[in-house]
């Protein structure tokens, strides 16, 4: 058979539906100057049961696409400008100085935002998280990484508050791979945070026991062993770990291990990973 | 108006950074007390000012005010006893200051104008007590003066004025048309010229090498002889660019002795692809191979894969970070330069460098001028520009090696390699087809040019030497070229707006137009329309220039306004330079006169057919002469601690390795993280299918046996895949040759062999050659401290690289021990075969038997133990590599953090049983409820050698010879490059 009679009639990025129905609400993704990690963010919202544009920043300020036709806004992970003069804060600037009249009337609005990792520095760079208060002052930073470079490696994440997006997760495991994520901030802000419930995930052991501060559970050196924090109104989150790089229980760093366990064990094996529970949470709030 | 410059510095109130930074130049032997880094922004205007208040918004635009500060024009009031700041040379790319320049630019609504700029630069405020000896060290650690400039003050010096604002402008001597070269000169003259480069009279300096020889300036001065005229100056530059051992590969395709009169290049390697694809008929597994920028093979029915592997030895050698981080993302563009556009998912490196605890002290130039950089400089700077190009790109780096030889100590090499998918056809139009028609428009898309990179081409072509030019440092930007693969992979390809692409790499525009130009048999180009970094560059400098981020297109007149749109919104740089033709000829104008006008067919086909003449001895060397210790225990420690054998994590780990989600099997595997042989990415999503990537490289075996280790090579990297479950039928490999002085008739005596080799084991596997490339000229010829003249040449170096489809990564193995009570094989024969072994450089010996292969044997056992895996009969498997059955056993023990109880047997010594480095050979563990079926696959030659459990490792022979607990063994695996 030549090549030609093997090629299948289309080519289409295989992408999974949600079993359950698509809601009817859809989530915008940025993209450009360097965000990398758009498609796999689409994709896990997608097989969340959500429906996702990826749209480049400059079609929004431009205004080929509109915030307000999105409920779920997302700004996904990724280098943006090299993290030069700061991670997340050059894509923070241009936010600022073009879209932040139709960023604020977003978040007036029922609506949801999502930033992890680089998205997280973006969101910090802007003050949507804590934002106690909604003038979207900077209150923390995600500072260099304590040993002083990018690490990528999996971490266990635990909710440390209830809320929207933490519903039903007692842990997560999923990479980080950042150089930026050593949360830090005045102990008058910290104290904040802890006692409005802000702090969403914090670093743990695999038996959900704290990190401690001790690397490499906790890997940057973030303080209290922060990963993610939201917004005082609780629809913003920002997460260091990625999420959407394990979507499936083969994308976890101890599969192979597991594995064997279950299937002595007699139990079957799993498709998808806890990871997924996130992107459900959020997508479960416009059902 | 005057240039107004401002200079903001940066500092944070707490640098959490400042612990590390301090133990590591601690640790680099400065008695230092205390450290502050300061980023520093240098702002040049020149058509307004900016008043202080404008300066303070854009301080507060560059920091974090939660934890930075920062100062306008004033300087610091932090104590400190010296100061070092570090910037960029003029022209050398400055990646912050290019953002600070956009950011500045978005918040005031302004454009900079061409002498306006943001430069950053780094200052290191030290306190302690330094000798101005120590001060230089440590500066000269902290910079390199190829791309760095630095500036040292002591607390006197530095005063109440603080540093100097320093503004790295390029000025150039206009030099703006093309020279007429006279050619008519003598031979001794003409080999000069080839050598040395182009006379230029205006400096009363030559240009820098052209590596052409004798015979091909011949070549060339009867073509313009039949022409009645002289060539000019950038007829003859894009000339050797063309025709560079680089580009052409002039070694592999020359006829060599009288038996090899096609070369070894069509002889060795593309037949045996067309052998391989022939006999597997219906199965060929080949979409494209050898003819693009990159080889592919099929994913699924809908999608194939690409991969590619290159080197970049000689930058990386001048400027390791520079260097490492151009080498992957130029790789990085053969994937998106494939057919019509690959999404690069996948990175690979190698680094083959000398040994870091040793500083040999070398020298380019006499009386110790022109230092080359010590081997942990080079390691450090080439791990980080791997790092920084992919991590920068957000392209997964899960695979890669890293391999020690004082032998790489002169000149190091810098493998990589890159992995892209893409769909095989959308709307009907086949994606791996690419044609550029006559009257296509030719666009270059991406970062401007300047005279980085100049002479790369050639430059790798020539050993290094003093006289290596300066201009071949470069440093990439990211993120130009990942705004210009998103446009072109994600946006314009599928919307059909070019109907060809080609990335540029070596001789830069020279290259990518004369090459499509192939495709339509003509080009006609308007070099003044090339977009510059900086005026005052010559025509011949523009056309070769290799500076990075740029691919060129060939658009049809009618996509034209719709592409020029798209790369506008995504704030890529496009630019129509010429048109494609139907010619037959290469020309270019500059500024209304034609300066270059040769016929395709001289330019691609001229050059002299060179028939090459080899010689072959075998050697012998010493076997070591050593008694087996009763107790191994101390042994296996020093073997795993072995620089080649230990752990790498550090490396690792500072590369995104999970990024577009697709990681399956990574570069560190189980509980006790153990540097795999093999890894598994997902990269098509709900795709059950996966990419299986490993590796064979053997250069200890060079000298004894070159023949043998192209075996040693291929078996190893097909066995990595086998061990994780990807079948034979699926796997194609790649070849990377990296010879020395291959001007000598014994060095192309052992290429020639090693070649052979490919030949007959990609054969003999039935897996293709899809793509490969060969560096030639790896050695360093420069002086000791006492000015004796030293050579120093890599060993002849064969990096064999696969790539395999998994059916199903559910089903794939990873390479750690898994459950108590599991059983542990290994398959395959040991016999005593430790010539070039990791246990005989432990004995300072080299031996003779090199590993033998019989690949119809082992052939039928890898279809085997890939029955067994797709039954999900194996818990773990691992190849039994460098440092034999020994180092295999406690690595699968530490990656699962279980003991082990071994009985090996009594036949043969037990040191030399267990680092013997036979191939074909697997440990694998298989839980004891699939032991028979296990067995009906593999049983006639799986061997069991015992059980996982405990907490040590032991073996035992006829007594027992290694009792230790795994912690001790992860310790010895992992000290070695704890610190890094």
């Amino acid at each position: 058979m030549t090549l030609d009679a093997r090629i299948a009639p289309r080519a289409t990025g295989a992408t999974q539906r949600s079993t359950l129905a698509m809601i009817g609400e859809k989530a915008l993704i940025l993209s450009g100057f360097g965000i990398n990690s758009e498609m796999e963010t689409q994709e896990a919202l997608i097989r969340a049961g959500m429906e996702a544009d990826i749209v480049h920043i400059n079609d929004l300020i431009a205004g080929r696409n509109r915030l307000p036709d999105y409920r779920l806004l997302v700004f996904p992970g990724g280098f943006s400008y090299g993290d030069d003069t700061g991670a997340g804060n050059a894509y923070a600037n241009r936010v600022r100085n073009n879209l932040w009249d139709d960023l604020l009337e977003f978040l007036d609005g029922d609506n949801l935002v999502l930033g992890i990792c680089n998205g997280f520095q973006i969101l910090a760079n802007l003050g949507l998280v804590p934002s106690f208060d909604r003038r979207y002052a900077r209150e923390i930073a995600l500072m260099p990484n304590r040993i002083g470079r990018l690490e990528c490696r999996y971490v266990s994440i635990k909710p440390a508050a209830d809320n929207l997006w933490t519903r039903g997760i007692e842990r997560l495991y999923c990479p980080v791979a950042h150089g930026e994520g050593n949360l830090s901030c005045s102990p008058e802000i910290l104290l904040r945070l802890k006692r409005q419930k802000q702090i969403a995930f914090t670093y743990c052991r695999e038996d959900l026991s704290p990190a401690y501060g001790e690397y490499p559970w906790n890997p940057n050196g973030s303080v209290e062993d922060i990963a993610g924090i939201t917004s005082a109104d609780g629809k913003v989150l920002g997460l260091m770990p990625h999420p959407e790089r394990a979507m499936e229980f083969v994308n976890l760093y101890d599969w192979p291990l597991r594995k064997e366990e279950m299937r002595r064990n007699g139990v079957s094996l799993p498709t998808e990973s806890m990871n997924m529970l996130l992107f459900r949470n959020a997508v479960e709030y416009f059902r | 108006m005057e240039r107004c410059v401002h200079r903001i510095e940066v500092h944070y109130t707490a640098d959490p950074r400042l612990k590390t930074r301090t133990s590591r130049i601690r640790s680099l032997g400065f008695p230092i007390d205390g450290l502050h880094l300061i980023d520093v922004y240098t702002i040049a205007m020149q058509t307004r000012d900016f008043s202080g208040e404008e300066l303070a918004d854009i301080g507060t635009q560059l920091i974090n005010p939660v934890v930075q500060k920062f100062l306008i024009d004033t300087p610091t009031r932090i104590p400190f006893d010296y100061a070092i700041e570090v910037g960029f040379l003029p022209g050398v790319t400055d990646n912050v200051g290019t953002t600070a320049r956009q950011t500045i630019e978005d918040f005031f609504s302004l454009k900079f104008i061409e002498g306006e700029g943001v430069y950053t630069s780094q200052l290191f405020l030290v306190c302690g007590t330094l000798s101005s000896r120590e001060l230089g060290k440590l500066a000269s650690t902290l910079a390199n003066p190829l791309v760095n400039r630095v500036h040292i003050r002591t607390r006197a010096e530095y005063g109440d004025k603080g540093m100097e604002a320093v503004v790295p402008v390029v000025h150039l001597h206009e030099m703006t048309s093309a020279d007429i070269v006279d050619l008519d000169i003598d031979d001794t003259d003409l080999a000069r010229m080839g050598k040395e480069g182009i006379y230029d009279s205006s400096t009363g300096l030559r240009r820098g090498p052209l590596a052409l020889d004798l015979a091909q300036l011949h070549a060339i001065r009867d073509y313009f002889d039949a022409e009645m005229r002289w060539p000019t100056d950038i007829e003859l530059e894009s000339l050797a660019q063309t025709w560079s051992e680089h580009c052409k590969h002039t070694i592999f395709a020359s006829a060599m002795d009288d038996d090899l009169p096609r070369g070894l290049y069509k002889t060795c390697i593309q037949d045996a692809t067309n052998k391989i694809r022939a006999e597997k008929g219906d199965k060929d597994i080949c979409v494209t191979v050898f003819t693009d920028n990159s080889g592919s093979i099929i994913f699924d029915d809908t999608w194939l894969v690409t991969h590619k592997v290159e080197t970049h030895n000689s930058p990386s050698a001048l400027d390791p970070f520079g260097g490492a981080l151009t080498g992957i993302v130029g790789v990085n563009r053969d994937t998106i330069g494939f057919g019509l556009g690959a999404k690069p998912c996948i990175n690979f490196y190698g680094y083959c460098v000398g040994d870091p605890d040793t500083d040999p002290a070398l020298f380019r130039g006499r009386n110790k001028t022109n230092p080359i950089l010590s081997p942990r400089q080079i390691l450090e700077g080439v791990v980080r520009g791997v790092g920084v190009g992919g991590n920068c790109s957000g392209i997964p780096t899960p695979q890669g090696w890293c391999w020690f030889d004082e032998r790489y100590g002169g000149k190091p090499l810098v493998f990589a390699g890159t992995v892209g998918v893409m769909p095989l056809e959308h709307a009907g139009r086949k994606l791996y087809e690419k044609a550029a028609l006559p009257g296509d428009l030719i666009v270059v898309a991406g970062g401007r040019v300047g005279k980085d990179g100049i002479h790369g081409a050639t430059f790798s072509s020539e050993a290094l030497d003093p006289a290596s030019p300066v201009t071949a440092v470069q440093i990439g930007d990211p993120i130009t070229q990942k705004k210009l693969s998103d446009v072109i992979v994600k946006e314009a390809r599928d919307q059909e707006l070019y109907r060809s692409i080609t990335d540029n790499g070596a001789g830069g525009i020279s290259c990518s137009v004369a090459e499509m130009a192939k495709e339509c048999n003509g080009c006609h180009v308007y070099l003044d329309k090339v977009p510059l970094k900086y005026h005052g560059m010559a025509p011949w400098e523009i056309w070769i220039s290799e500076s990075q981020e740029r691919m060129t297109l060939a658009v049809p007149p009618e996509k034209l306004t719709a592409l020029m749109n798209l790369m506008q919104s995504r704030e890529v740089e496009a630019t129509v330079i010429g048109k494609f033709t139907d010619s037959g000829k290469c020309v270019v104008e500059w500024h209304g006169n034609v300066v270059m006008d040769i016929a395709l067919d001289f330019l691609h086909d001229g050059l002299p057919k060179k028939h090459l003449k080899t010689a072959y001895t075998k050697k012998t060397h010493p076997e070591p002469d050593s008694v087996c210790p009763d107790r191994l225990d101390l042994l296996l420690r020093s073997m795993l601690g072995r620089k080649n054998l230990c752990s790498k994590e550090f490396i690792s780990i500072q590369y995104d390795h999970t990024v577009q989600g697709g990681h399956v099997l990574g570069p560190v595997q189980g509980a006790g993280r153990v540097q795999a042989a093999a890894t598994l990415t997902k990269v098509v999503p709900g795709s059950k299918k996966g990419v299986g990537l490993s590796q064979g490289l053997f250069p200890s075996y060079a000298e004894i046996d070159p023949y043998r280790m192209a075996g040693a090579a291929i078996d190893t990297a097909i066995r990595g895949l086998i061990a994780i479950g990807v079948p034979l039928d699926t796997i194609a490999i790649l070849d990377n040759f990296c010879w020395c002085s291959s001007d000598e008739p014994e060095r192309l005596g052992q290429l020639k062999r090693a070649a052979q080799g490919c030949y007959d084991y990609a054969v003999a596997f039935g897996t293709p050659f899809i793509s490969g490339k060969d560096s030639m000229y790896n050695d360093f010829s420069g002086f000791d401290a006492d000015d004796n003249p030293v050579k120093i040449s890599v060993p002849p170096t064969l990096l064999i690289s696969s790539i395999g489809i998994h059916a199903d990564v559910t089903k794939a193995v990873s390479m750690d021990a898994k459950i108590e009570g599991d059983l542990v094989y290994v398959i395959g024969d040991t016999t005593e075969e430790l010539g070039g072994s990791e246990y005989f450089a432990l004995l300072g010996g080299t031996g003779n038997t090199v590993p033998g292969l019989d690949a119809v044997m082992v052939k039928a056992r890898y279809g085997r133990l890939t029955e067994a895996i797709s039954h999900e009969l194996v818990a773990s498997a691992f190849p039994v590599s460098h440092g034999g059955l020994g180092t295999a056993l406690a690595k699968v023990a530490i990656a699962g953090q279980r003991g082990m109880d071994i009985t090996i047997p009594a036949a043969m010594r037990p040191d030399l049983y267990l680092f013997s480095e036979s191939l074909g050979r697997f440990v694998v563990t298989v839980a004891p409820d699939h032991k028979r079926e296990f067995e009906r696959y593999c049983g006639t030659d799986a061997r069991i050698l015992g059980r996982v459990g405990g907490r040590n490792l032991r073996i035992t022979s006829e007594k027992l010879l290694v009792d230790t607990p795994v912690a001790e063994l992860e310790n010895a695996y992992k000290a070695p490059f704890r610190g890094y």
